[in-house]
């Protein structure tokens, strides 16, 4: 909340005005760096899928159909927003600005590199956590205020399928909490700065401390496969978009949206994939950190190692992305009972058996250097 | 000064919504309210430096809490106008609970001042080293384990309890069995025919 002792001012400002001046502009500068991602996420997205698919994607628009994006930004907006008669119109178009505004709430977060993260909170992953669960209301009012059937149901069924997953997602992302000792983000990724056998995902890795790390090792990188799984189904992706299930649901919760509230929905949505690519990659997969060791072992200059480190993490959100395009394009959809089975019969108890198992290690096998870790 | 806006934003909001709570025509509309409500008193909880507080308020109560709620006023068929015919009938009752939950509050408030003024919450740590997860861990785990516990044992007493009450076994239902579906061969479900011309299966 306050600025830090070492803080010089720049302009003639309270410093207090300064510093809230300095954050919006960070906010801004993640805000457009990240629709811009968006842009060509979305591309990329088409593309991988109409690779597997043996097509071209989206090729007309600019070289290589680089600007598509762009093309269908303009053609959301210059469309007519219609809402329905009957509709409640302030939950109507409340629904998708809410969608839109949590999505990038959550970033303010997420740390990029060491330093470089606009709220460094004491309990960030709880606050990811915490927006991304926010994240059903859109859904389910955008359902409700259309005031028809099809977006009723659709919404229902995403709302009870997000819920469902959140709480084996709650679970595993305890696992990591009970490793490290620390809600804090950027003391989650430093702590698996050492290599890619200290990542918690590929912990099996570690032969020091040998007969632990295979139970740990497994029990982590079983964590990260379930985490992506109950990442798909919690951000409506496919082989899970059952919300949206075309050949029954016409598009779930968003039938009766157009234009511009439609792209709201979408660019949330889309924007919720990505968080959740940088979960995965913070919680398990190193965040800014290198494969081989930390990302400050480069030896560059402050400037320097940020933007490496910035870089590393950028890169390994396009990884995840591109795990989550694949599984769009070769995956079949699930059926919503076996959706559900999967979910509480066999997520939510192996989740509860993964943070006994790690809570047995982190109390009686884990080496004592470790256990010293104090939460940051 | 930024703090002060703030509080005065998060608190105007929280005390106006909560009043929309009950002043809303539409119960859908009463429960977004109500999570509006929920989701103000988070920030304040943030202000007072109770961040872990903040986020549990939100994850339980707005993150699932609030969507049953939303989902059983969603699902019901509530007629509004009945709905609201015994509302000033309930008025006297109602009064009488708010001023017995105000009393109370006021009390706890009054009690969890120290003789100088100065407010000796567990949240209050402010730089302390100790992040007030772990305040929170520390006193919960050690302290008051027993009482936790059976909190804990009552909760899961009340589940089970109500899963039993619900639970009916209704003889002749027909259930999926997941292994067999996926257990299934297809020489048990595909059968080829060879139908002569102008005779079909018989």
């Amino acid at each position: 909340m306050n600025p830090s002792a070492d803080y010089v001012p720049l302009i003639a400002l309270p410093v207090e005005w300064e510093w809230a001046l300095m954050k919006t502009g960070q906010v801004l500068a993640i805000m457009i760096l990240l629709l811009i991602s968006l842009a060509f996420l979305l591309l990329f997205d088409r593309k991988v899928w109409a690779a597997v698919q043996l097509r071209k994607g989206p090729n007309v628009v600019g070289p290589f159909g680089l600007l598509q994006s762009f093309a269908d930004f303009f053609k959301f907006v210059f469309k007519e927003i219609v809402i329905p008669a009957g509709a409640n119109k302030t939950v109507f178009i409340l629904a998708p600005l809410l969608t839109f505004v949590l999505a990038f709430v959550g970033w303010a977060a997420v740390p990029w590199a060491p330093g470089v993260v606009i709220a460094d909170l004491n309990v960030g992953i709880l606050y990811l956590f915490a927006i991304s669960s926010l994240g059903v209301y859109g859904i389910i009012m955008g359902g409700w205020a259309s005031n028809s059937k099809y977006p009723f149901l659709g919404g229902l069924r995403s709302a009870a399928q997000m819920v469902s997953y959140e709480v084996s997602i709650g679970f595993i992302i305890i696992t990591v909490l009970l490793l490290v000792g620390s809600l804090n983000l950027t003391t989650i990724v430093d702590a698996q700065a050492a290599g890619i056998w200290a990542w918690h995902g590929f912990r099996v890795l570690d032969f020091s401390e040998f007969p632990s790390n295979i139970l740990v090792g497994v029990t982590m990188l079983a964590m990260l496969g379930m985490f992506f799984i109950s990442a798909l189904a919690e951000t409506n992706r496919p082989p899970f978009d059952l919300p949206e299930a075309e050949s029954e649901l016409v598009a779930g919760y968003q039938v009766e949206y157009s234009s511009t509230p439609y792209l709201l929905f979408m660019i949330g949505e889309y924007l919720n994939i990505v968080m959740m690519c940088a979960m995965t990659s913070i919680l398990f997969l190193g965040g800014w950190h290198l494969p081989w060791g930390p990302v400050e072992s480069l030896g560059l200059n402050p400037f320097f190692t940020s933007l490496v480190a910035m870089l590393i993490f950028y890169a390994k959100l396009w990884i995840m992305f591109f795990m989550f395009a694949m599984v769009k394009a070769i995956v079949p959809r699930y059926r919503y009972d076996q959706l559900m089975r999967i979910g509480w019969k066999i997520f939510l108890p192996t989740s509860l058996v993964a943070v006994v198992a790690i809570g047995y290690y982190v109390t009686f096998l884990q080496p004592a250097v470790a256990t010293s870790v104090a939460g940051g | 000064m930024l703090a002060a806006i703030a509080w005065w934003v998060l608190a105007t909001i929280a005390v106006l919504s909560a009043f929309a709570v009950i002043a809303a025509r539409n119960p859908v509309h009463s429960v977004l309210f109500l999570i509006l409500t929920f989701f103000t008193s988070a920030g304040l909880f943030v202000l007072l430096g109770a961040e872990f507080l903040a986020m549990l308020l939100v994850v339980v109560y707005v993150g699932a809490v609030a969507v049953l709620f939303l989902f059983v006023v969603m699902m019901l068929d509530v007629d509004f106008a009945e709905l609201k015919q015994g509302f000033l009938s309930y008025t006297p009752i109602g009064a009488i609970i708010a001023v017995a939950l105000f009393a109370e509050l006021a009390l706890v408030a009054s009690a969890s001042m120290s003789s100088n003024g100065v407010p000796i919450s567990v949240a209050a740590t402010g730089e302390s080293a100790v992040t007030n997860a772990e305040a929170i861990g520390q006193v919960l785990y050690t302290d008051y384990l027993l009482v936790f516990q059976m909190a804990g044992l009552v909760l899961l007493v009340a589940m089970i309890g109500a899963i039993v009450l619900t639970l009916r076994h209704r003889p002749g239902v027909r259930k999926q069995d997941i292994t067999a579906q996926v257990g299934r061969k297809r020489s048990e479900g595909v059968e080829l025919k060879d139908p002569r011309p102008g005779q079909g299966l018989g």
